[in-house]
């Protein structure tokens, strides 16, 4: 066994939590405009669901299923996402961020005045951006934990 | 020298909070009346708190954006590794 | 009956924070230090905007009986106290990975002995 594993108990109750933690921060994040939470909080569940099995299986393990080139990636497909879909509402009306699609068929149905049950149709450009935002913040949070991990492990 | 500063810091800070207005009572918030009034007819979402973030302040959120990137990026390139 | 509790409570973590980033000398007690500081003033921006026997303000489920304008908590307070917890984070990331640099560098993690350059 080697210097960062951990017992077998540990190793197989992370591997079975793991995709759970990952749809759940998936949930937070797509209901981000009916539900208390969006982009930067399901970003951080998704996040420490990394970092857990960071702690579970060690560094190295961790560093050839995912590299952080790709985790680097990952985050920046996001912040161009928020850019273009700002740009756009520049070019569809006179205002940068301007919230174009409200009344279109594809995420723009106005909710009736007053409480109701949540309908996952509207929102305008909030659900867009709050995918953009999440993928910004897995993608930062994992690199930079697994960079300091890989740092610290290597002394000899 | 530094015991007199900070006990002097810590009686300006409590006078500080015992001038201040009481817990719970609010004297203007047209704001944020015209906001709650008005996200779902505006933004077509349910959540206020959202609609403030994404829609009516979406500017401070790519500001946050930048920022965060540019600190994740200067920590990695501290922490490099260099192949030999 | 609430007396204005969470203002003095802020002002005590505030003085914590401060004590420990004053009177100690290893570099990871000063970044302990900034982050409780960093949380006292993020919980001093909520309890801002706080109205008395208010709900949250979201209209999915509402329970019956709140009146629109009046009955509910102000949202800007909370969509700034967001931004405000993301940029502590990113400066928490980048504190302790220059400190591993430091470390890494003199030694040692002592205030008082990483003052010189190293020949």
């Amino acid at each position: 066994m080697r210097q960062d594993e951990m017992t077998p108990v540990v190793k197989t109750i992370a591997a079975i939590l793991f995709p759970l933690i990952i749809i759940f921060s998936f949930y937070v994040i797509m209901h981000g405009h009916l539900t208390p939470g969006g982009g930067f909080q399901g970003g951080a569940i998704g996040a420490s669901a990394i970092v857990m099995l960071i702690a579970a299986y060690g560094a190295k393990y961790v560093r050839e299923r995912a590299k952080e080139e790709n985790l680097s990636i990952f985050e920046s497909i996001g912040g161009i996402v928020f850019v273009l879909v700002g740009l756009l509402g520049f070019l569809a009306t006179s205002a940068f961020l301007y919230n174009f699609l409200v009344g279109e068929p594809l995420f723009g149905t106005i909710p009736p005045f007053g409480s109701n049950s949540g309908i996952l149709n509207s929102g305008g450009i909030l659900p867009i951006l709050n995918i953009a935002v999440g993928m910004k913040v897995i993608g930062g949070l994992a690199s930079v934990v697994l960079v300091m991990a890989l740092a610290g492990g290597d002394e000899e | 020298m530094k015991w007199v500063a900070f006990v002097v810091f810590a009686a300006f800070l409590l006078y500080a909070a015992y001038e201040l207005h009481p817990f719970g009572e609010l004297d203007d918030s047209r704001m944020d009346d015209y906001i709650i009034s008005n996200a779902q007819n505006e933004t077509a979402a349910n959540n206020a708190v959202t609609s403030v973030v994404f829609d009516y302040r979406g500017y401070d959120t790519l500001g946050e954006a930048t920022v965060l990137f540019t600190a994740i990026a200067g920590a990695l390139v501290v922490l490099r590794r260099v192949k030999k | 009956m609430i007396y204005s509790i969470p203002f003095y409570t802020v002002v005590i973590l505030i003085l914590v924070g401060l004590y420990a980033m004053i009177f100690k000398r290893n570099l990871i007690k000063m970044a302990i230090g900034l982050t409780i500081v960093e949380s006292a003033v993020n919980l001093f921006l909520v309890t801002l905007g706080y109205r008395e026997g208010g709900v949250a303000p979201i209209y999915t489920n509402l329970p019956s009986g709140i009146s629109i304008p009046e009955g509910m908590v102000l949202p800007v307070p909370q969509a700034l106290t967001l931004t405000s917890i993301v940029i502590g984070v990113a400066i928490l990331a980048l504190m302790l990975s220059l400190s591993m640099m430091i470390y890494r560098h003199y030694g040692t993690l002592d205030s008082r002995k990483v003052r010189r350059l190293k020949e």
